[in-house]
């Protein structure tokens, strides 16, 4: 076996052989090398993470004309740092009348439920930490716990702005997983498979080419699954102050914040793994396995780099607005699409890539095309109803 | 004791603890936090049975949804959400006795029945439970019509809540 091709099992084998040495029983040494092999993963992520808050801070800053963190160290690298510090002396307040345990527990799920999502993700051909065949399922299942850790943080702090921001946020996931897992459905269509391997494995043309209809509505439903602008509803300061996560100080509040900002890549990476083909460039994955882990990462970045754009570029939506948004027109387009993507698939079962691709992309344009003309219709009626009504009203 | 029966007997002992909390805390909103536990504590033991199909489907279904809209429904109806009442009512006695009875009832039954002292037969390596699971339920030999017909009584059921709680104007 060449190092290039498969570093982890060539670093285990040789753990083992160590292991075995030193008269370990082969099961504990199993065990432990599977310990080993989640901690360098989770180490990995927080490491990136650390990163990602200067990424997100000096993205931001870009786009609204400032230099943003530039004092400490070269370009302001070394901030993040800084932060951590501060975080960590910070004074650890609990308010009073809260449901300590919950309160204390709820920071630990957030976090949890982001670093959980990266137990499904390929990082590489020989590099992923379990092939479930119903990894689409597992993603959705571990955003259930992040919604859970919301409504803990929301109610257990003993504030009606927590509370109030916790019931916008819950709602809005709520209503946004729908679409998502249709979505998630449509790669399942093509790669005729669930497991997350199988889906990167499977696109030899990038699913976006297949159905770009469903990345758009996919990182829709994401972002207001993270909760970021314009779904942010949830913190919006200047009614709420910052929802759910008010009464959080220091390092508990350092866990939410650097989960949101590992969430938001951990979507983009989702994003790149299930429309653009994952760790896949041209063959570059084949090379080496720490050049698909590189391609992997620069996806991610792209996607979560167009969450960033998104966010700071559109202004937050009310909240019914949003609702309807979901029930009224992205959960029927959702369906809709499954349907046509399921027919077209048994359709063109037989025909040869191009006609596939081709027919699959025209037919996401038609479904497309036909609900934005419904949308449109519907809003024209809904203008010219209230214009009638303000004219009756001036008349009386 | 294998590894296997030693996580069962933590993951079925969390559960039942889960479970127990669940009718003896005062807080109602504890109360749904400690049911959460006690689902997720089944969805362990789905998977400890190589059912990760069901296992992941209870996360979602009754902690990512079912368990959310209790959470909700809690909140937005109780005024005070510390349950002042008391735990037992007249009927406890009763109660005790019809569980006990049930208890003794299967404790007997499963007795008699072999399969609880023998091991599994391991899945051939080749054998997807998922696809087997999909295949039976669109395949008309197996379980089409009662796939079917429930989700029809599901949309039913589901018109049916949303023309009670609409607003006649």
């Amino acid at each position: 076996m060449d190092f290039h091709k498969d570093p982890l099992q060539i670093a285990a084998n040789w753990l083992f052989g160590i292991l075995a040495g030193w008269g370990v029983a082969d099961l504990w040494a199993q065990v432990l090398i599977g310990f080993l092999g989640i901690f360098l993963l989770i180490a990995l992520l927080m490491v990136v993470d650390i990163l990602l808050v200067w990424v997100e801070r000096k993205v931001v800053s870009r786009f609204q004309s400032r230099i943003g963190p530039n004092r400490v160290g070269p370009f302001g690298l070394i901030q993040p740092f800084a932060d951590i510090i501060k975080l960590l002396i910070k004074e650890d307040t609990t308010p009073e009348g809260a449901d300590r345990a919950l309160y204390n527990l709820a920071p630990v799920l957030s976090m949890m439920s982001v670093l959980i999502l990266w137990a499904v993700v390929p990082l590489a051909p020989t590099i992923l930490g379990v092939d479930l065949n119903i990894g689409v399922l597992y993603i959705i299942g571990a955003g259930a716990i992040g919604t859970l850790s919301i409504i803990m943080a929301g109610w257990s702090s003993n504030n009606k702005y927590s509370l109030l921001g916790a019931f916008r946020e819950v709602a809005v996931m709520l209503s946004f997983e729908i679409p998502m897992l249709t979505m998630m459905l449509i790669p399942t269509i093509f790669a005729g498979s669930m497991g997350i391997a199988a889906i990167t494995q499977a696109q030899d043309v990038w699913f976006f080419f297949l159905a770009p209809l469903a990345a758009i509505i996919f990182l829709i439903a994401a972002i207001a699954e993270l909760g970021r602008a314009p779904f942010d509803m949830g913190e919006a300061e200047s009614e709420l102050i910052s929802g759910y996560n008010i009464e959080y100080s220091g390092m508990k509040f350092g866990m939410f914040y650097a989960g949101e900002l590992l969430h938001a890549f951990t979507f983009g990476s989702f994003w790149a793994i299930l429309f653009f083909g994952g760790y896949r460039f041209f063959g570059l994955e084949k090379v080496s396995a720490f050049l698909a882990i590189a391609v992997l990462l620069f996806k991610a970045f792209i996607g979560y780099w167009i969450i960033m754009w998104v966010k700071y570029t559109l202004l937050r939506i009310r909240i019914d607005h949003m609702l309807i948004f979901n029930w009224k027109f992205l959960t029927p387009v959702a369906f809709a699409l499954l349907m046509v993507t399921a027919f077209m698939n048994a359709l063109l079962a037989a025909s040869p890539t191009w006609l596939y691709v081709s027919g699959m992309f025209l037919s996401n344009v038609l479904v497309a095309w036909i609900s934005l003309e419904l949308a449109r219709f519907a809003a024209h009626k809904e203008r010219e109803k209230t214009e009638n009504a303000l004219t009756a009203d001036a008349r009386r | 004791m294998t590894v296997d029966q030693i996580i069962f007997l933590i993951v079925a002992a969390i559960t039942l603890f889960a479970a127990f909390s669940v009718v003896t805390t005062g807080n109602l909103i504890r109360a749904a936090f400690w049911l959460i536990g006690a689902l997720f504590g089944v969805a362990a033991i789905f998977a400890i049975l190589h059912a990760s199909f069901l296992a992941v489907v209870q996360v979602v279904v009754y902690v990512g949804a079912i368990a959310i809209l209790f959470i909700f429904a809690v909140m937005l109806t109780r005024k005070d959400m510390r349950d002042q009442g008391a735990q037992l009512n007249r009927n406890w006695k009763f109660g005790a006795f019809l569980s006990a009875l049930v208890f003794a009832g299967l404790f007997f039954l499963l007795r008699g029945w072999d399969g609880v002292s023998k091991t599994a037969a391991a899945f051939p390596s080749d054998f997807d439970a998922v696809a087997a699971l999909g295949g039976a339920l669109v395949s008309p030999d197996a379980y089409v019509l009662p796939f079917e017909v429930a989700s029809v009584l599901l949309v039913a059921a589901l018109v049916g809540a949303v023309y009670v709680a609409y607003n006649h104007k």
